[in-house]
């Protein structure tokens, strides 16, 4: 009883599409079979709103007269990276302003998007086809050609949640975390999120339209550090950090209801992004996969004060959400990083764009690899 | 009645033993949940004080006397909840029930009365919307 990409296309064109987010889904499944759901529903939304480093943005400023070869660049004091062609540049999430380390790539990102004026600082040698050696000026996103984000990594698949066995409180990328296994922070959006609703990436390659902070971006690559050696629970779910997405999508069309810049305490500036994923539910076995509840998947919590994060509990979405979890006997609280309520939004918001028939779903273009590992850095003697 | 109060004084005052007067003289019962002097000597204080409503009138009179300025911890607590994002990294490091988020809706959940003042929630948000006006 196999659905393909058309047959859920033109029931969503008849207005006869039965689409709901990946909670509603989770909810049905306390009822229903697979066989059921494959029968009842075509497309399942998903989603998440945290934050994702590897972001930013390719900007393309426009030439002045006489033109430049831009090669030291910044906007707003945070250097842009400028080693591309004459008035492109990429500028990071991370990047920090060297003023102010509480200010950011993902600062100017979301100024951007809110259509603000930055400050446009470029140097050059000057040469012979690009004279000018210098600019200043005000740009925003009206003023500039493209801006295209070009996110790396995003959408990480069932990211370990995060607890501290130190003596001291650390201020990590997973929060404060406080001494003595003090707390648990969490940062995914549990069964509403995109790659835990489709393990094995069978819906989700290349050219798979998605939901980028509120405009309609593309999977344009498997993400860095794309892993798929992870060890799986029986349902398919990688435990531990696995896929990831690289994402690509136009900044002009983006809205800051779902993207903020964020700066976490001793350690430095973020972005908090939103993406959505809707999931067709092509037959049984998508069916099974959308279905599965928090409870269902399985959380490592890895140790923050250890070198290397060594996992030393485990748990599952539905006893982090209860607010607290057994650590070796000893009940400890837990907090989330990501935002469920902005996340929930996204989904609805995608059912209904879904539905209107803008966000048709299609085949993926090529599927992300089947086979993929994660090596580390070795550091060999002799490179000074 | 309880009241919570955060209580700012100037090196001015460090020889007047106000915590003696208010239990002595007003009947309040004091307990100072946070105390930090800094170099200057001036400094800032916690204190949740108890008493019937005449008589911490008169106890907040006294201080005013004294020019120490009283803020209710409600309003030495600022989150700017229009720019939240509902997170949650503030309720991780909240241990006295002040900032909560849970079921159905997961929005930030702020209880004012209960913010023991400790500052930890202001470094924890990563859109920096937490002031806590406390010392400094
Ligand atoms: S100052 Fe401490 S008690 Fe008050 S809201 Fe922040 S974390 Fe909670
Ligand atoms: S940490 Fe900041 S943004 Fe997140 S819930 Fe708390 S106040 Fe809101």
């Amino acid at each position: 009883m196999a659905k393909s990409y058309e047959e859920i296309n033109a029931k969503i064109k008849a207005g006869k599409a039965v689409i709901l987010t990946a909670e509603e889904v989770s909810r049905m499944a306390e009822e229903a079979s697979p066989a059921e759901i494959a029968k009842k529903v075509d497309v399942v939304t998903t989603a998440t709103f945290g934050a994702m480093c590897s972001s930013g943005c390719f900007i393309n400023f426009g030439h002045p007269s006489p033109p430049i070869r831009m090669e030291s660049i910044s906007l707003n004091g945070v250097s842009v990276f400028g080693g591309v062609a004459a008035v492109d540049g990429y500028i990071g999430a991370t990047e920090v302003s060297p003023e102010d380390p509480k200010y950011g790539g993902a600062h100017v990102i979301e100024a951007l998007i809110r259509g603000e004026e930055l400050l446009l600082k470029a140097y050059g040698k000057g040469t012979d086809c690009y004279p000018r050696r210098e600019v200043a000026t005000w740009v925003s996103k009206a003023t500039v050609n493209e801006i295209t984000m070009v996110n790396p990594r995003n959408a990480y698949q069932n990211y370990p949640a995060a607890t501290n066995s130190t003596e001291r409180q650390l201020h990590t990328y997973m929060g404060s975390l406080l001494p003595r296994r003090g707390n648990v922070n969490y940062s995914t959006s549990g069964e509403l999120s995109p790659l835990i609703n489709d393990p094995y990436l069978r819906t989700v390659g290349l050219g798979t339209r998605v939901f980028l902070a509120g405009a309609q971006g593309f999977v344009s690559w498997r993400g860095t550090q794309f892993n798929t050696t992870k060890p799986r629970a029986p349902n398919g779910v990688p435990e531990g950090n696995a896929a990831t997405l690289m994402l690509t999508g136009d900044l002009k069309e983006m809205s800051a209801d779902f993207l903020r810049a964020a700066y976490f305490e001793r350690y430095g500036v973020s972005l908090y992004l939103g993406i959505g994923i809707p999931i067709p539910v092509l037959d049984e076995d998508m069916a099974r996969c959308v279905s599965i509840r928090n409870r269902d998947i399985p959380v490592l919590v890895c140790d923050y004060g250890a070198e290397g994060h060594p996992a030393i509990a485990r748990t599952n979405y539905e006893e982090l959400r209860s607010g607290r979890v057994e650590l070796d006997g000893r009940s400890v609280r837990t907090a989330p990083l990501s935002s469920l309520s902005k996340a929930r939004e996204i989904a609805s918001l995608l059912k209904a764009q879904v539905a209107s028939g803008a966000f048709p779903l299609g085949p993926p273009a090529q599927a992300l690899p089947a086979d993929s590992t994660v090596r580390g850095l070795e550091i060999k003697g002799r490179a000074r | 009645m309880k009241e919570k109060y955060v209580l700012e004084y100037s090196s001015a005052m460090v020889d007047e033993p106000v915590i003696y007067t208010l239990v002595k003289r007003f009947d309040i019962k004091v307990n100072i949940l946070r105390a930090e002097i800094s170099s200057g000597q001036e400094g800032s204080m916690l204190v949740e004080l108890e008493g019937d409503r005449a008589k911490l009138d008169e106890g907040r009179g006294y201080l005013a006397s004294l020019s120490v300025t009283l803020l209710p911890i409600s309003n030495s607590l600022r989150v700017r909840e229009d720019a939240c994002i509902h997170c949650g990294s503030c309720t991780g490091v909240c241990f006295s029930g002040c900032l909560t988020m849970g079921a159905p809706d997961w929005l930030l959940a702020v209880d004012r009365d209960k913010c023991i003042a400790c500052g930890l929630c202001v470094k924890a948000c990563p859109l920096g919307l937490i002031g806590l006006k406390f010392g400094e």
